[in-house]
Protein backbone atom coordinates (compact mmCIF):
# COMPACT_ATOMS: atom_id res chain seq x y z
CA UNK A 1 0.00 0.00 0.00
CA UNK A 2 2.70 2.44 0.89
CA UNK A 3 4.62 1.88 -2.28
CA UNK A 4 1.82 2.03 -4.34
CA UNK A 5 0.78 5.57 -2.72
CA UNK A 6 5.02 6.73 -3.28
CA UNK A 7 4.42 5.41 -6.51
CA UNK A 8 1.09 7.66 -7.23
CA UNK A 9 2.83 10.59 -5.79
CA UNK A 10 6.03 9.93 -8.13
CA UNK A 11 3.09 9.65 -10.93
CA UNK A 12 1.78 13.10 -9.76
CA UNK A 13 5.05 15.07 -9.47
CA UNK A 14 6.02 13.85 -13.18
CA UNK A 15 2.43 14.75 -14.38
CA UNK A 16 3.17 18.15 -12.53
CA UNK A 17 6.91 18.97 -14.07
CA UNK A 18 5.30 17.44 -17.47
CA UNK A 19 2.32 19.23 -18.35
CA UNK A 20 3.81 22.53 -17.74
CA UNK A 21 6.91 21.71 -19.69
CA UNK A 22 4.40 20.20 -22.79
CA UNK A 23 2.48 23.74 -22.46
CA UNK A 24 5.62 25.51 -22.70
CA UNK A 25 6.69 24.00 -25.86
CA UNK A 26 3.74 24.15 -27.52
CA UNK A 27 4.02 27.94 -26.90
CA UNK A 28 7.48 28.52 -27.34
CA UNK A 29 6.69 27.64 -31.12
CA UNK A 30 3.83 30.33 -31.38
CA UNK A 31 6.50 32.88 -29.19
CA UNK A 32 8.93 31.76 -31.58
CA UNK A 33 6.70 32.74 -35.33
CA UNK A 34 5.58 35.64 -33.11
CA UNK A 35 8.93 37.22 -32.24
CA UNK A 36 10.52 35.97 -35.63
CA UNK A 37 7.76 37.86 -37.37
CA UNK A 38 8.42 40.97 -35.42
CA UNK A 39 11.93 41.12 -36.26
CA UNK A 40 11.00 40.96 -40.01
CA UNK A 41 9.10 43.55 -39.42
CA UNK A 42 6.25 40.98 -39.68
CA UNK A 43 2.95 40.59 -37.26
CA UNK A 44 3.48 36.58 -37.10
CA UNK A 45 0.11 34.37 -36.55
CA UNK A 46 -2.83 36.31 -35.21
CA UNK A 47 -5.86 34.66 -36.54
CA UNK A 48 -6.68 31.87 -34.41
CA UNK A 49 -7.60 32.88 -31.06
CA UNK A 50 -7.16 36.24 -29.41
CA UNK A 51 -3.49 37.65 -30.51
CA UNK A 52 -3.34 33.67 -32.72
CA UNK A 53 -2.52 32.92 -28.87
CA UNK A 54 -4.63 29.43 -29.63
CA UNK A 55 -2.46 28.31 -32.99
CA UNK A 56 -0.38 26.03 -31.06
CA UNK A 57 -3.12 24.13 -30.69
CA UNK A 58 -4.33 23.97 -34.24
CA UNK A 59 -0.95 23.25 -35.27
CA UNK A 60 -1.01 20.34 -33.10
CA UNK A 61 -4.46 19.03 -34.56
CA UNK A 62 -3.39 19.21 -38.09
CA UNK A 63 -0.61 17.32 -37.74
CA UNK A 64 -2.45 14.91 -35.70
CA UNK A 65 -5.04 14.41 -38.37
CA UNK A 66 -2.32 13.70 -40.48
CA UNK A 67 -0.77 10.39 -41.94
CA UNK A 68 2.60 9.19 -40.82
CA UNK A 69 3.79 8.30 -44.48
CA UNK A 70 6.37 4.84 -43.72
CA UNK A 71 9.01 5.00 -46.76
CA UNK A 72 9.34 1.82 -48.42
CA UNK A 73 12.93 0.29 -47.97
CA UNK A 74 12.99 2.34 -44.53
CA UNK A 75 13.42 0.33 -41.59
CA UNK A 76 9.71 0.20 -39.82
CA UNK A 77 11.00 -0.78 -36.09
CA UNK A 78 13.87 2.27 -36.05
CA UNK A 79 11.64 4.54 -37.86
CA UNK A 80 9.04 5.01 -35.45
CA UNK A 81 11.49 4.42 -32.31
CA UNK A 82 13.59 7.59 -33.11
CA UNK A 83 11.56 10.19 -32.84
CA UNK A 84 10.83 9.00 -29.16
CA UNK A 85 14.56 8.33 -28.20
CA UNK A 86 14.75 11.52 -29.21
CA UNK A 87 11.97 13.33 -27.09
CA UNK A 88 12.54 10.76 -23.62
CA UNK A 89 15.91 12.24 -22.71
CA UNK A 90 14.80 15.47 -22.86
CA UNK A 91 12.02 15.08 -20.98
CA UNK A 92 14.13 12.70 -18.55
CA UNK A 93 16.69 15.41 -17.70
CA UNK A 94 13.94 17.16 -16.14
CA UNK A 95 13.65 14.93 -13.31
CA UNK A 96 16.99 16.34 -11.67
CA UNK A 97 16.62 20.39 -12.32
CA UNK A 98 15.14 21.48 -9.18
CA UNK A 99 12.55 24.14 -10.25
CA UNK A 100 12.69 25.86 -6.87
CA UNK A 101 14.00 25.21 -3.72
CA UNK A 102 13.78 21.31 -2.55
CA UNK A 103 11.34 21.09 -6.08
CA UNK A 104 12.91 18.50 -7.62
CA UNK A 105 11.55 15.00 -8.80
CA UNK A 106 15.02 13.20 -7.65
CA UNK A 107 17.59 15.08 -5.78
CA UNK A 108 20.57 12.49 -6.57
CA UNK A 109 24.23 13.15 -5.80
CA UNK A 110 25.34 12.57 -9.80
CA UNK A 111 22.94 15.01 -11.01
CA UNK A 112 24.57 16.72 -13.48
CA UNK A 113 26.35 13.33 -14.46
CA UNK A 114 22.70 12.26 -15.25
CA UNK A 115 21.90 15.46 -17.44
CA UNK A 116 24.92 15.49 -19.54
CA UNK A 117 24.01 11.79 -20.29
CA UNK A 118 20.79 12.43 -21.01
CA UNK A 119 21.15 15.21 -23.39
CA UNK A 120 23.94 13.24 -25.21
CA UNK A 121 21.60 9.98 -25.58
CA UNK A 122 19.27 12.88 -27.36
CA UNK A 123 21.78 12.60 -30.76
CA UNK A 124 20.84 8.80 -30.86
CA UNK A 125 17.81 9.47 -32.13
CA UNK A 126 18.88 12.06 -34.88
CA UNK A 127 20.97 9.68 -36.00
CA UNK A 128 18.60 6.55 -35.90
CA UNK A 129 16.23 9.00 -37.77
CA UNK A 130 18.60 9.57 -40.41
CA UNK A 131 20.03 6.12 -40.89
CA UNK A 132 16.05 4.71 -40.92
CA UNK A 133 14.57 6.72 -42.77
CA UNK A 134 16.74 5.57 -45.92
CA UNK A 135 16.96 8.67 -47.80
CA UNK A 136 20.35 10.21 -48.37
CA UNK A 137 19.56 13.70 -47.73
CA UNK A 138 17.88 12.17 -44.39
CA UNK A 139 21.71 10.10 -43.78
CA UNK A 140 23.52 13.15 -44.54
CA UNK A 141 21.54 15.78 -42.25
CA UNK A 142 22.17 13.06 -39.39
CA UNK A 143 25.94 12.61 -39.56
CA UNK A 144 26.21 16.57 -39.76
CA UNK A 145 24.13 16.21 -36.65
CA UNK A 146 26.24 13.23 -35.40
CA UNK A 147 29.20 15.06 -35.39
CA UNK A 148 28.39 18.73 -34.59
CA UNK A 149 26.75 17.76 -31.16
CA UNK A 150 29.59 15.02 -30.39
CA UNK A 151 32.27 18.21 -30.54
CA UNK A 152 29.96 20.67 -29.09
CA UNK A 153 29.38 17.72 -26.51
CA UNK A 154 33.31 18.07 -25.04
CA UNK A 155 33.06 22.22 -24.78
CA UNK A 156 30.16 21.89 -22.82
CA UNK A 157 30.91 19.76 -20.89
CA UNK A 158 33.99 21.21 -20.18
CA UNK A 159 32.13 24.62 -19.23
CA UNK A 160 30.00 22.99 -16.68
CA UNK A 161 33.00 21.07 -15.27
CA UNK A 162 33.72 24.76 -14.23
CA UNK A 163 30.33 25.15 -12.60
CA UNK A 164 31.28 21.49 -10.50
CA UNK A 165 34.93 22.87 -9.91
CA UNK A 166 33.25 26.38 -8.53
CA UNK A 167 30.09 24.47 -6.24
CA UNK A 168 32.26 21.44 -5.39
CA UNK A 169 29.25 19.15 -5.85
CA UNK A 170 27.42 17.35 -8.78
CA UNK A 171 24.25 17.39 -6.91
CA UNK A 172 22.51 20.53 -8.93
CA UNK A 173 20.55 21.67 -5.96
CA UNK A 174 23.62 22.11 -4.21
CA UNK A 175 25.15 23.80 -7.49
CA UNK A 176 22.52 26.33 -6.59
CA UNK A 177 22.78 26.35 -3.09
CA UNK A 178 26.53 27.39 -3.72
CA UNK A 179 25.56 30.77 -5.62
CA UNK A 180 22.89 31.79 -3.18
CA UNK A 181 23.28 35.64 -3.01
CA UNK A 182 22.38 38.44 -5.40
CA UNK A 183 23.34 38.70 -8.99
CA UNK A 184 27.04 39.04 -8.81
CA UNK A 185 27.37 36.18 -6.14
CA UNK A 186 25.92 33.71 -9.19
CA UNK A 187 28.76 31.91 -11.32
CA UNK A 188 28.07 33.75 -14.76
CA UNK A 189 30.39 36.57 -13.58
CA UNK A 190 33.73 34.67 -12.58
CA UNK A 191 33.36 32.31 -15.00
CA UNK A 192 32.33 34.39 -18.24
CA UNK A 193 34.36 32.55 -20.66
CA UNK A 194 32.40 29.17 -19.48
CA UNK A 195 29.37 30.23 -19.49
CA UNK A 196 29.60 32.02 -22.74
CA UNK A 197 30.92 28.72 -24.12
CA UNK A 198 28.07 26.56 -22.52
CA UNK A 199 25.67 29.07 -24.12
CA UNK A 200 27.31 28.69 -27.68
CA UNK A 201 27.64 24.83 -27.48
CA UNK A 202 24.04 24.70 -26.19
CA UNK A 203 22.78 26.47 -28.91
CA UNK A 204 24.85 23.56 -31.11
CA UNK A 205 23.95 20.99 -29.31
CA UNK A 206 20.22 21.71 -29.62
CA UNK A 207 20.85 21.98 -33.90
CA UNK A 208 19.04 25.31 -33.47
CA UNK A 209 20.43 28.32 -36.15
CA UNK A 210 23.22 29.26 -36.27
CA UNK A 211 24.01 25.86 -36.07
CA UNK A 212 21.18 24.38 -37.96
CA UNK A 213 23.36 22.16 -40.31
CA UNK A 214 21.29 19.36 -39.09
CA UNK A 215 18.58 20.36 -40.73
CA UNK A 216 19.99 22.76 -43.44
CA UNK A 217 16.62 23.50 -45.49
CA UNK A 218 18.86 24.77 -48.15
CA UNK A 219 21.20 22.35 -49.23
CA UNK A 220 19.55 18.73 -47.94
CA UNK A 221 15.43 19.86 -47.59
CA UNK A 222 14.72 18.92 -43.54
CA UNK A 223 18.18 16.83 -42.98
CA UNK A 224 17.02 13.52 -40.89
CA UNK A 225 13.62 14.36 -40.72
CA UNK A 226 13.20 14.74 -44.48
CA UNK A 227 10.77 11.65 -44.59
CA UNK A 228 9.01 12.31 -41.37
CA UNK A 229 5.44 13.35 -41.59
CA UNK A 230 2.40 14.20 -39.49
CA UNK A 231 3.11 13.04 -35.32
CA UNK A 232 6.38 11.60 -35.90
CA UNK A 233 7.14 14.84 -37.32
CA UNK A 234 5.36 16.66 -34.35
CA UNK A 235 7.69 14.77 -31.87
CA UNK A 236 11.07 15.48 -33.53
CA UNK A 237 10.06 19.29 -33.25
CA UNK A 238 8.63 18.60 -29.75
CA UNK A 239 12.17 16.82 -28.90
CA UNK A 240 14.19 20.18 -30.12
CA UNK A 241 11.61 22.45 -28.45
CA UNK A 242 12.23 20.41 -25.52
CA UNK A 243 15.78 20.16 -25.88
CA UNK A 244 16.15 23.84 -26.24
CA UNK A 245 14.20 24.68 -22.57
CA UNK A 246 16.43 22.00 -20.97
CA UNK A 247 19.39 23.83 -22.35
CA UNK A 248 17.65 27.30 -21.26
CA UNK A 249 17.27 25.72 -17.61
CA UNK A 250 20.27 24.30 -17.60
CA UNK A 251 21.73 27.58 -18.15
CA UNK A 252 19.72 29.43 -15.09
CA UNK A 253 20.54 26.94 -13.01
CA UNK A 254 24.12 26.43 -13.54
CA UNK A 255 25.10 30.00 -14.04
CA UNK A 256 22.37 32.46 -12.85
CA UNK A 257 21.55 30.88 -9.47
CA UNK A 258 18.58 28.71 -10.19
CA UNK A 259 15.84 29.99 -8.24
CA UNK A 260 17.63 33.17 -6.21
CA UNK A 261 16.51 36.14 -6.90
CA UNK A 262 18.64 39.37 -8.81
CA UNK A 263 18.84 40.57 -5.48
CA UNK A 264 18.68 38.33 -2.65
CA UNK A 265 20.54 38.75 0.42
CA UNK A 266 20.63 42.54 -0.06
CA UNK A 267 19.51 44.76 2.72
CA UNK A 268 16.25 46.51 1.06
CA UNK A 269 15.55 44.77 -1.96
CA UNK A 270 16.15 41.54 -1.11
CA UNK A 271 13.45 40.79 1.46
CA UNK A 272 10.91 42.63 -1.19
CA UNK A 273 12.29 40.61 -4.25
CA UNK A 274 12.12 37.22 -2.05
CA UNK A 275 8.64 37.62 -1.64
CA UNK A 276 8.46 36.08 -5.74
CA UNK A 277 8.45 32.65 -5.29
CA UNK A 278 11.72 30.69 -6.48
CA UNK A 279 9.93 29.26 -9.32
CA UNK A 280 9.23 32.36 -10.68
CA UNK A 281 13.13 33.33 -10.93
CA UNK A 282 13.80 30.51 -12.64
CA UNK A 283 11.24 30.52 -15.43
CA UNK A 284 11.97 34.10 -16.21
CA UNK A 285 15.63 33.27 -16.07
CA UNK A 286 14.90 30.11 -18.32
CA UNK A 287 12.44 32.15 -20.46
CA UNK A 288 15.29 35.05 -21.00
CA UNK A 289 17.54 32.08 -22.44
CA UNK A 290 14.55 31.00 -25.14
CA UNK A 291 14.35 34.54 -25.89
CA UNK A 292 17.83 34.77 -26.70
CA UNK A 293 17.35 31.21 -28.59
CA UNK A 294 14.80 32.88 -30.89
CA UNK A 295 16.95 36.22 -31.22
CA UNK A 296 19.88 33.90 -32.86
CA UNK A 297 17.36 32.41 -34.80
CA UNK A 298 15.97 35.73 -36.47
CA UNK A 299 19.40 37.50 -36.82
CA UNK A 300 22.67 34.69 -37.96
CA UNK A 301 22.60 32.99 -40.99
CA UNK A 302 24.20 29.49 -40.78
CA UNK A 303 27.62 28.52 -40.06
CA UNK A 304 29.00 26.66 -42.94
CA UNK A 305 29.69 23.23 -41.61
CA UNK A 306 33.76 23.52 -41.55
CA UNK A 307 33.28 26.55 -39.79
CA UNK A 308 31.31 24.74 -37.27
CA UNK A 309 33.65 22.66 -36.59
CA UNK A 310 36.45 25.18 -36.38
CA UNK A 311 34.60 26.58 -33.80
CA UNK A 312 34.10 24.03 -31.84
CA UNK A 313 37.72 22.71 -31.40
CA UNK A 314 39.71 24.97 -32.34
CA UNK A 315 37.76 28.04 -30.18
CA UNK A 316 35.67 27.05 -27.74
CA UNK A 317 37.52 24.12 -25.90
CA UNK A 318 40.94 26.01 -25.76
CA UNK A 319 39.24 28.93 -23.96
CA UNK A 320 37.50 26.29 -21.72
CA UNK A 321 40.46 24.45 -21.23
CA UNK A 322 42.30 27.73 -20.54
CA UNK A 323 40.01 29.71 -18.44
CA UNK A 324 39.66 25.87 -15.95
CA UNK A 325 43.40 26.29 -15.27
CA UNK A 326 42.15 30.22 -14.04
CA UNK A 327 39.83 29.28 -12.19
CA UNK A 328 42.12 26.64 -10.14
CA UNK A 329 44.04 29.46 -9.37
CA UNK A 330 40.86 31.10 -7.89
CA UNK A 331 39.87 28.50 -6.09
CA UNK A 332 43.60 27.91 -4.69
CA UNK A 333 43.73 31.74 -3.88
CA UNK A 334 40.00 32.07 -2.63
CA UNK A 335 39.26 35.25 -4.92
CA UNK A 336 36.23 36.96 -4.54
CA UNK A 337 33.43 36.52 -2.70
CA UNK A 338 32.74 33.21 -5.02
CA UNK A 339 35.46 30.51 -3.80
CA UNK B 1 47.75 46.01 -35.14
CA UNK B 2 44.73 44.87 -37.58
CA UNK B 3 45.67 41.49 -36.98
CA UNK B 4 45.27 41.98 -33.48
CA UNK B 5 42.36 43.88 -33.96
CA UNK B 6 40.37 41.27 -36.19
CA UNK B 7 41.39 38.70 -33.60
CA UNK B 8 39.23 40.86 -31.16
CA UNK B 9 36.70 41.47 -33.12
CA UNK B 10 35.85 38.14 -33.83
CA UNK B 11 36.76 36.92 -30.11
CA UNK B 12 34.47 39.18 -28.60
CA UNK B 13 31.98 37.93 -30.66
CA UNK B 14 31.44 42.36 -32.01
CA UNK B 15 29.85 41.73 -35.37
CA UNK B 16 27.71 39.35 -33.72
CA UNK B 17 26.06 41.83 -31.21
CA UNK B 18 25.97 44.82 -33.54
CA UNK B 19 23.53 42.17 -35.74
CA UNK B 20 21.94 41.88 -32.50
CA UNK B 21 21.35 44.81 -31.45
CA UNK B 22 20.19 45.44 -35.00
CA UNK B 23 17.37 42.97 -35.00
CA UNK B 24 16.41 43.82 -31.11
CA UNK B 25 15.79 47.14 -32.44
CA UNK B 26 13.52 45.61 -35.33
CA UNK B 27 11.40 43.81 -32.71
CA UNK B 28 10.08 47.18 -31.23
CA UNK B 29 9.20 49.10 -34.75
CA UNK B 30 6.01 49.28 -36.59
CA UNK B 31 4.87 46.38 -38.60
CA UNK B 32 4.64 46.18 -42.07
CA UNK B 33 1.99 44.08 -42.15
CA UNK B 34 -1.87 44.68 -44.01
CA UNK B 35 -4.22 42.78 -42.10
CA UNK B 36 -5.67 41.70 -45.59
CA UNK B 37 -9.57 41.33 -45.14
CA UNK B 38 -9.80 43.87 -43.09
CA UNK B 39 -7.03 46.20 -44.54
CA UNK B 40 -6.38 46.40 -47.87
CA UNK B 41 -3.51 48.33 -49.35
CA UNK B 42 -4.21 51.51 -51.55
CA UNK B 43 -4.11 51.54 -55.21
CA UNK B 44 -2.95 53.71 -57.99
CA UNK B 45 -5.48 55.20 -60.40
CA UNK B 46 -3.46 53.13 -62.92
CA UNK B 47 -4.32 49.33 -61.00
CA UNK B 48 -4.52 46.98 -63.30
CA UNK B 49 -7.08 44.10 -62.64
CA UNK B 50 -9.80 42.69 -64.00
CA UNK B 51 -11.06 43.76 -67.42
CA UNK B 52 -14.45 45.25 -68.19
CA UNK B 53 -16.02 47.47 -71.47
CA UNK B 54 -16.84 50.56 -71.41
CA UNK B 55 -20.26 52.00 -73.23
CA UNK B 56 -20.15 55.85 -74.34
CA UNK B 57 -22.83 57.63 -71.91
CA UNK B 58 -25.63 57.32 -74.26
CA UNK B 59 -25.44 53.93 -74.05
CA UNK B 60 -23.68 52.91 -77.01
CA UNK B 61 -21.20 50.37 -76.84
CA UNK B 62 -17.34 52.10 -77.55
CA UNK B 63 -15.93 48.66 -79.05
CA UNK B 64 -15.90 48.95 -82.58
CA UNK B 65 -14.09 45.83 -83.31
CA UNK B 66 -10.90 46.93 -84.73
CA UNK B 67 -9.21 44.27 -83.07
CA UNK B 68 -5.70 46.29 -81.82
CA UNK B 69 -5.86 44.86 -78.48
CA UNK B 70 -6.31 40.86 -79.80
CA UNK B 71 -3.34 41.74 -81.98
CA UNK B 72 -1.26 42.75 -78.91
CA UNK B 73 -2.34 40.89 -76.87
CA UNK B 74 1.03 39.34 -75.71
CA UNK B 75 -0.69 36.49 -74.18
CA UNK B 76 -2.83 35.52 -77.30
CA UNK B 77 -5.73 35.63 -74.44
CA UNK B 78 -8.16 37.53 -76.67
CA UNK B 79 -10.38 36.60 -78.82
CA UNK B 80 -12.82 38.66 -81.18
CA UNK B 81 -15.15 38.13 -83.96
CA UNK B 82 -16.83 40.80 -85.69
CA UNK B 83 -20.16 41.28 -88.28
CA UNK B 84 -21.14 44.60 -89.58
CA UNK B 85 -24.96 45.16 -87.73
CA UNK B 86 -28.01 46.10 -89.37
CA UNK B 87 -27.08 50.27 -89.03
CA UNK B 88 -23.72 49.28 -91.27
CA UNK B 89 -21.47 49.65 -88.11
CA UNK B 90 -18.89 47.15 -87.29
CA UNK B 91 -19.14 45.43 -83.74
CA UNK B 92 -17.68 42.47 -82.32
CA UNK B 93 -20.17 39.47 -82.28
CA UNK B 94 -17.72 37.89 -79.65
CA UNK B 95 -15.43 39.27 -77.58
CA UNK B 96 -13.79 36.64 -74.62
CA UNK B 97 -11.12 37.07 -72.74
CA UNK B 98 -8.96 33.95 -71.08
CA UNK B 99 -8.24 35.41 -67.80
CA UNK B 100 -5.80 32.39 -67.10
CA UNK B 101 -3.90 33.27 -69.95
CA UNK B 102 -4.14 36.73 -69.51
CA UNK B 103 -1.27 38.62 -67.71
CA UNK B 104 -2.63 41.68 -67.00
CA UNK B 105 -0.11 43.99 -68.90
CA UNK B 106 -2.46 46.45 -69.86
CA UNK B 107 -1.36 46.64 -73.57
CA UNK B 108 -5.18 45.98 -74.81
CA UNK B 109 -6.12 49.10 -72.72
CA UNK B 110 -2.96 51.02 -74.06
CA UNK B 111 -3.86 50.02 -77.55
CA UNK B 112 -7.81 50.99 -77.88
CA UNK B 113 -8.20 54.06 -79.64
CA UNK B 114 -11.48 54.56 -77.65
CA UNK B 115 -10.94 53.44 -74.49
CA UNK B 116 -13.43 50.71 -74.61
CA UNK B 117 -11.30 47.61 -73.30
CA UNK B 118 -10.22 48.86 -69.64
CA UNK B 119 -8.49 47.24 -66.60
CA UNK B 120 -10.71 47.70 -63.14
CA UNK B 121 -9.54 48.00 -59.87
CA UNK B 122 -10.94 44.71 -58.89
CA UNK B 123 -8.70 41.89 -58.13
CA UNK B 124 -10.78 39.64 -55.89
CA UNK B 125 -12.61 37.11 -57.92
CA UNK B 126 -12.51 33.43 -58.41
CA UNK B 127 -13.81 31.08 -60.75
CA UNK B 128 -15.62 27.54 -59.49
CA UNK B 129 -15.87 25.35 -63.08
CA UNK B 130 -13.83 25.13 -65.28
CA UNK B 131 -14.38 27.38 -68.54
CA UNK B 132 -15.21 30.32 -66.29
CA UNK B 133 -12.30 31.60 -66.64
CA UNK B 134 -13.19 32.48 -69.57
CA UNK B 135 -15.18 35.87 -69.51
CA UNK B 136 -17.44 36.94 -72.55
CA UNK B 137 -18.97 40.05 -74.05
CA UNK B 138 -21.95 40.42 -71.97
CA UNK B 139 -20.16 39.61 -68.74
CA UNK B 140 -17.28 42.34 -69.88
CA UNK B 141 -19.50 44.99 -70.62
CA UNK B 142 -21.88 43.96 -67.21
CA UNK B 143 -18.40 44.59 -65.08
CA UNK B 144 -18.27 48.16 -67.37
CA UNK B 145 -21.22 48.80 -66.58
CA UNK B 146 -21.00 48.23 -63.06
CA UNK B 147 -17.62 50.21 -62.82
CA UNK B 148 -18.22 53.42 -65.29
CA UNK B 149 -18.10 55.86 -62.34
CA UNK B 150 -15.05 54.99 -61.04
CA UNK B 151 -13.30 53.90 -64.78
CA UNK B 152 -14.09 57.15 -65.73
CA UNK B 153 -12.63 58.54 -62.87
CA UNK B 154 -9.71 56.78 -63.02
CA UNK B 155 -9.01 57.70 -66.67
CA UNK B 156 -9.64 61.46 -65.94
CA UNK B 157 -6.97 61.40 -63.53
CA UNK B 158 -4.40 59.87 -65.44
CA UNK B 159 -5.47 61.51 -68.80
CA UNK B 160 -2.47 64.20 -68.23
CA UNK B 161 0.19 62.02 -68.39
CA UNK B 162 -1.34 59.78 -71.32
Amino acid sequence: MDQLIELALIVAKIVALLVPLILSVAYMTYSERKVIGWIQLRRGPNRVGFYGLLQPFADVLKLLMKEIVLPQNANRFLFMVAPVISIMPALAAWAVLPVSKGVVIADINAGLLYVLAMASIGVYGIILAGWASNSKYALLGALRAGAQVVSYEIAMGFALVGVLMAAGSLNISDIVEAQAGAIWDWFWLPLLPLFIVYWVSGVAETNRLPFDVAEGESEIVAGFHVEYSGMAFAIFFLAEYANMILISGLAAIMFLGGWYSPFHGVPVLGPVFDLVPGVIWFVLKAAFFLFCYIWFRGTFPRYRYDQIMRLGWKVLIPVTVVWLVVESGFILTGFGPWF
Amino acid sequence: MQAIRDFFNSFLLVELLQGLRLTGRHLFTDKYTIEYPEEKAPQSPRFRGLHALRRYPNGEERCIACKLCEAVCPALAITIDSEPREDGTRRTTRYDIDLFKCIYCGFCEESCPVDSIVETRIYEYHFEKRGEQIIHKDQLLAIGDQYEEQLARDRAADAPFR
